[in-house]
């Protein structure tokens, strides 16, 4: 069940800075972890989430195992036209998780 | 069915792997500074314009909420870059990079991270004009009581 | 430390009582802020990917199909959990999987569901009847001293609560928020396997999901707990 959430306004004013809330259903294995035989859990963490406004580019983020299990990213973007946001997560193991948007810009 | 001398084995050779060496503390705070500086280079880092909002006495270390804002107009001609996010005591010191730009309105970025023990976390700011901007909390980290596999 | 562990040794020739109901606080106000602000975010905090697939699961496994829209029929029903459903005492997980046998305790679709159906009775008060014998089974387990350490849950959870253990404060016990995001298990899970974090803590015997023992300390806990609000889906450490 590959979950994100993803809390973008429907509408802004042109200009608005505006919040972006995004969270992904991901265990985020550290690679640091044993198990009770003292096997070590292999990594397998997201490594990238990008969004897309109109298909430009305004938010890259690199996550680290240091990054804890179902990660929440907040960030922002500049309402500067209506459209979509798109969202890509990529990580281990071919993880790859998307998300559209619609956003109205008044 | 395991056999007494296998599990002793086992318990043995689990031990040795899991039993850290005894300066850690010194290997993660060069792995901490080998990482700032990959960012930096010999770059000074200023303290201040940065403010990163991380509670000073964690409940649990594996889910701690941290936001980082940075003062900067996010203009085109001046705005930041990437915030680098680091920790000393972590087996690995980085946390997370956001890379931002004048589109981002706000320099501004907010997450939930893993901080292993009590010690320094840091947030450093790239501006665009090359300048690096830092603000450093020290936290303390609690563990939960009751477990699952029987620590305390 | 030394002084919870003083007043426990202390607790056989002292008085040592319930908690006055007036005095009871849920495990939420034993937490940071930041770690409040987490279950009260309901929009990215953690619990809500199991909300989410609850609300599918409820359509994808049928449940619609006799209960309709969960968010009418399923008000109220947590709160009066565990209850006797065809004379046997029943936890609502029990009861969320009467016809869906095959989902094991502990599995994500169970916690899933669960954490739905109970999160329809969010901020209700709790209103479990002290139904007999099973309530007073469940206090006697709650005041029985168990394992290695000789220890009752009372004594912590009754006696001293509020005071630190491994730098925490230790809460009052009460199940007002499950299933609840456990920091500390970095997922979703059930009283249950809170329960059998305790007995390890204790270095006692351990009972399994879904056990009578735990369901009858279950009914006790809620019981003991009456008139506070639920709170599901919680978050703790």
């Amino acid at each position: 069940m590959a979950r994100v959430v993803v809390n973008v306004p429907a509408e802004a004013k042109r200009g608005e800075v505006i919040e972006i809330r995004t969270l992904a259903g991901h265990p985020m294995e550290t690679g640091f972890r044993r198990t009770q035989l003292g096997e070590l859990i292999p990594r397998d963490i997201i490594r990238t989430l990008v969004c897309s406004y109109n298909g430009v580019e305004i938010f890259r983020a690199d996550l680290h195992p240091a990054i804890a299990a179902n990660p929440l990213i907040t960030f922002t973007t500049v309402a500067v036209e209506s459209g979509t946001l798109e969202f890509r997560w990529t990580g281990d193991n071919n993880y790859s998780a998307a998300h559209s948007a619609p956003i109205k810009v008044v | 069915m395991i056999t007494r001398r296998a599990f002793l084995l086992v318990g043995v050779a689990t031990a040795a792997q899991a039993q850290l060496p005894p300066n850690i503390q010194q290997i993660r705070k060069q792995a901490f500074d080998e990482a700032i500086g990959k960012v930096v280079g010999n770059a000074p880092v200023q303290e201040g314009r940065v403010r990163l909002d991380v509670p000073p006495l964690i409940d649990n270390g594996n889910a701690v909420p941290l936001a980082v804002e940075v003062d900067s107009p996010m203009t085109e001609a001046d705005h930041v870059k990437a915030i680098h996010i680091f920790t000393e005591r972590n087996p690995q010191p980085n946390v997370l990079t956001a890379h931002l730009g004048p589109r981002a309105g706000r320099a501004r970025v907010a997450t939930r991270a893993r901080i292993a023990d009590t010690g320094t976390v840091v947030a450093i700011a790239q501006m665009s004009d090359g300048s690096f901007w830092s603000h450093s909390v020290k936290v303390i980290v609690t563990l939960s009581a009751c477990l699952e596999e029987g620590l305390i | 430390m030394r002084s919870a562990v003083f007043a426990v040794l202390l607790c056989p020739f002292v008085v040592c009582a319930q908690i006055p109901l007036e005095e009871r606080r849920s495990g939420y106000e034993f937490m940071s802020r930041e770690t409040r602000a987490m279950q009260d975010d309901d929009i990215t905090g953690p619990a809500v990917l199991w909300l989410l697939d609850g609300e599918a699961l409820w359509g994808k496994l049928g449940c619609a199909g006799c209960h309709g829209d969960a968010k009418a029929s399923m008000r109220g029903v947590a709160v009066r959990y565990p209850a006797l459903v065809d004379a046997k005492l029943v936890s609502l997980e029990q009861q969320v999987r009467h016809k869906a046998p095959q989902l094991p305790y502990e599995s994500r679709e169970l916690l899933a569901l669960t954490a739905y159906v109970a999160h329809q009775s969010k901020g209700m008060p709790i209103a479990v009847q002290p139904i007999q014998p099973h309530v007073d089974a469940g206090k006697a387990f709650f005041h029985r001293r168990q394992g290695q350490l000789n220890l009752a849950c009372s004594q912590c959870h009754d006696d001293n609560w509020g005071r630190k253990l491994a730098g925490n404060a230790i809460p009052q016990a009460h199940p007002t928020g499950y299933p609840i995001y456990r920091l500390e298990w970095q997922t979703m899970g059930s009283l249950g396997r809170r329960l059998r974090n305790c007995l390890t803590g204790m270095r006692a015997e351990q009972y399994a999901l879904g056990s009578t023992e735990f369901v009858e300390l279950e009914l006790y806990l809620m019981w003991r707990a009456r008139g506070m609000k639920l709170e599901s889906p919680g978050v703790r450490p």
